[in-house]
Formats: C-alpha cells, sequence, structure tokens
C-alpha cells in the first residue's frame, strides 16, 4: 500500500464524467441529482418524531412527511450514496484522512465556528430558493430552467460579494 | 422502452439507483477536489476556477444529452421534472445562499464529500446546513409570503425568451465555452 496523495483529476473530465451522472439519472429515474432535499427532509421527520401535531401543521415540513414519508425519501438515500462515494473516492487516491481543513486566517476553532455558521445561511438560502448547487442550480440548469439560472447568478454574486469581507480567514 | 424507465422513485429499485446515482456524483465531486474548502474557496479569489469548470461541463455534458436523447425520442422529456421558477425566493435565497456558501467554503452536496473524506470542517458544515433548515422550517411563518411569491412553474428559458430549444442549448454551449477560456486566462499568473 502507498500512502501517496494523488493530485485531482482535471476539472473538465470530472465535470463531463458528473454531467453523464446526472445524464443517467435522468434517463433513469426522470429526475435530477440534489443535496438539500436530504437535509429539508431529516428535518421535517426529526421533528414530527418529537412534535408530530406541530410538523403536520408546519406548511414547509408537511410536504416532506407526505406520500411514503420523510425517512424514504429519494435525496435521502442518494445523499448517502455521495457520503460513500465521496469515502470511496478518497480512500483509493490515498486522501481519506482525519483534519480539520482552514485557510491560514483562521485557527480550527474559528474554522468550525464559521463553517457551522455558514452551513445555517446555505440552509437559510436553501429553503428559501427550493434548492442548492445541486438539485437547483447542476440539475435545473441542465434542463434550462429560468429559476436555476436565476439562482446560480445569484448564489456567485452573492458569494463575489462576501468573499472580500472574509479573505483574511482564507487567504 | 421510452425513458424515463422508473416511475415511482421511492421503489425499492428507485432507492438502489438513488444510492448509485449518489455514490457516482459523490466521487465525481471528490476526485475534483471539491470536498477541499480551500481550493472550492479558490473560485472567489480568482486563483482556482474548478468550481466553474466543473460546474459548467456538467450542466452542457446533460443538456446536450437530455437534447439529443430527446430529439432521437429515447427520452421523453415532458416526464423529466423540471424545477419550478419562483423568481423573488430563488433571487434572495441564492443571494443568502452564495454568501453562506462563501462563509462555509462548501456547499451542501460538497459538505457531504468532505466529511466522507475526514474533514471535521465538512461536519460542522454539514451540521450547520442541518440547523439552518431545521430553524427556517420551525420559523417559516413570515417567510411564507416570500417564499410562495412570483411563481412560474416549470419554465424553461426557451419558453420565456420565445427562442426555440436547440437555439438555446447552443446559445449555453457558446457561454459556457467562452466562461471557459475566461477561466484559463484568470488562472494564468500574471
Amino acid at each position: 500500500m502507498t500512502c501517496e496523495r494523488r493530485p485531482y483529476a482535471d476539472p473538465y473530465v470530472t465535470g463531463a464524467c458528473l454531467g453523464l451522472v446526472l445524464l443517467a439519472a435522468f434517463v433513469i429515474t426522470g429526475r435530477g441529482l440534489g443535496a438539500s432535499g436530504a437535509f429539508a427532509t431529516t428535518a421535517a421527520g426529526l421533528t414530527h418524531a418529537i412534535a408530530p401535531a406541530q410538523a403536520e401543521a408546519n406548511p414547509y415540513f408537511a410536504r416532506y412527511l407526505a406520500g411514503d414519508g420523510p425517512w424514504r425519501d429519494w435525496l435521502l438515500f442518494e445523499i448517502g450514496g455521495v457520503a460513500l462515494g465521496g469515502a470511496v473516492s478518497a480512500w483509493a487516491a490515498g486522501r481519506l484522512r482525519g483534519q480539520i481543513e482552514r485557510g491560514p486566517g483562521a485557527r480550527s476553532p474559528a474554522r468550525l465556528v464559521l463553517g457551522f455558521a455558514g452551513g445555517a445561511v446555505m440552509g437559510l438560502g436553501a429553503v428559501l430558493a427550493r434548492g442548492c448547487t445541486s438539485g437547483l442550480a447542476l440539475t435545473g440548469g441542465a434542463l434550462l430552467s429560468v429559476g436555476a439560472w436565476l439562482f446560480m447568478l445569484a448564489a456567485f454574486a452573492g458569494a463575489y460579494l462576501a468573499a472580500p469581507v472574509l479573505r483574511r480567514v482564507w487567504r | 422502452m421510452t425513458a424515463p424507465w422508473i416511475d415511482g422513485d421511492t421503489s425499492a429499485a428507485g432507492l438502489a439507483i438513488a444510492v448509485g446515482c449518489g455514490a457516482a456524483f459523490g466521487a465525481a465531486l471528490e476526485r475534483a477536489g471539491l470536498g477541499s474548502a480551500r481550493k472550492l474557496v479558490g473560485q472567489f479569489y480568482g486563483t482556482d476556477l474548478t468550481v466553474l469548470k466543473v460546474m459548467l461541463s456538467a450542466i452542457v455534458v446533460a443538456m446536450l444529452g437530455a437534447f439529443w436523447l430527446g430529439q432521437l425520442g429515447v427520452l421523453d422529456l415532458a416526464r423529466v421534472a423540471v424545477p419550478e421558477t419562483w423568481l423573488a425566493p430563488q433571487l434572495v435565497g441564492g443571494v443568502v445562499f452564495g454568501a453562506g456558501m462563501a462563509i462555509a467554503g462548501l456547499c451542501p452536496g460538497t459538505s457531504c464529500v468532505a466529511a466522507a473524506s475526514g474533514r471535521g470542517d465538512g461536519l460542522a458544515v454539514m451540521l450547520g446546513m442541518f440547523s439552518g433548515v431545521l430553524v427556517t422550517g420551525l420559523a417559516f411563518a413570515p417567510l411564507r409570503a416570500l417564499y410562495e411569491a412570483t411563481a412560474r412553474g416549470p419554465l424553461t428559458l426557451s419558453a420565456w425568451l420565445g427562442v426555440p430549444y436547440g437555439a438555446v442549448v447552443l446559445a449555453v454551449v457558446a457561454i459556457a465555452l467562452a466562461g471557459f477560456g475566461i477561466a484559463e486566462r484568470i488562472e494564468r499568473p500574471a
């Protein structure tokens, strides 16, 4: 076994492969990929487990409780696959190792706090937009959805507006 | 048989395919290096435009595939779910989401890849994302007016602009190629 960490693959080749995976999802199931929906269905399911009446009365969570219920959700299984595929790929390339990745301007505790805070802000944005970079931008982008392209432009604008403020954290 | 082949996506077969598609998706993100927050934020500082290159190549390949399989009658595009357009919440939500991405250094999908490849910061972003969705869901009432504003249904660029599907496809390919050229120029050290 070699412990050498291999460099990342070419972005155009991996992007094209990702496109073929997305196309396969369209052809096999008639739906695209996603991520934020798995977080939403988990939030709805946990709320329902603790306070069933409140969850069912909540107009946002109620949608995830309908049909087969919050735990038998396509995106929840898909995101489990994402973690599995990411772990296997990292292991095969010698990149699987415990670490807290951070920019030179943030110590590890600060990085974790900022990661959590940034994640929470993304959660708010993803609820409002009904999706994230995977389910809305990628999937909708390929299907030429107006909302997907609007979201993509808005997200890049938001990130570029916030980036100068965070320069000392990352650079 | 005309695709899509599976209708009930929460059948046992549908969920097995979900795991398979997810695994391939996660592996592609990991290979591209997008499980790394420092690599991902390079996009916003002009040092590493992997995010743009991966996203646009993926969109172009899937878009061309869907278009041509539709033209050939292999894929029934009427049965492929186009994400719905809600102008105001997607504009506001997009800006908020983007700011969160610059703070977190990862997006929801790549945070799962980061955590799965051993990164504690990826796990922190996942927990934050979950908390954000949970709190927003619990405090949904004041956001509902914005959430349900300006519904446009599954509107496509071609329907909105009144331009043929193929012409929009061609335009997106041209924009992507121009984007790749600009990305390579930005990355090259001055």
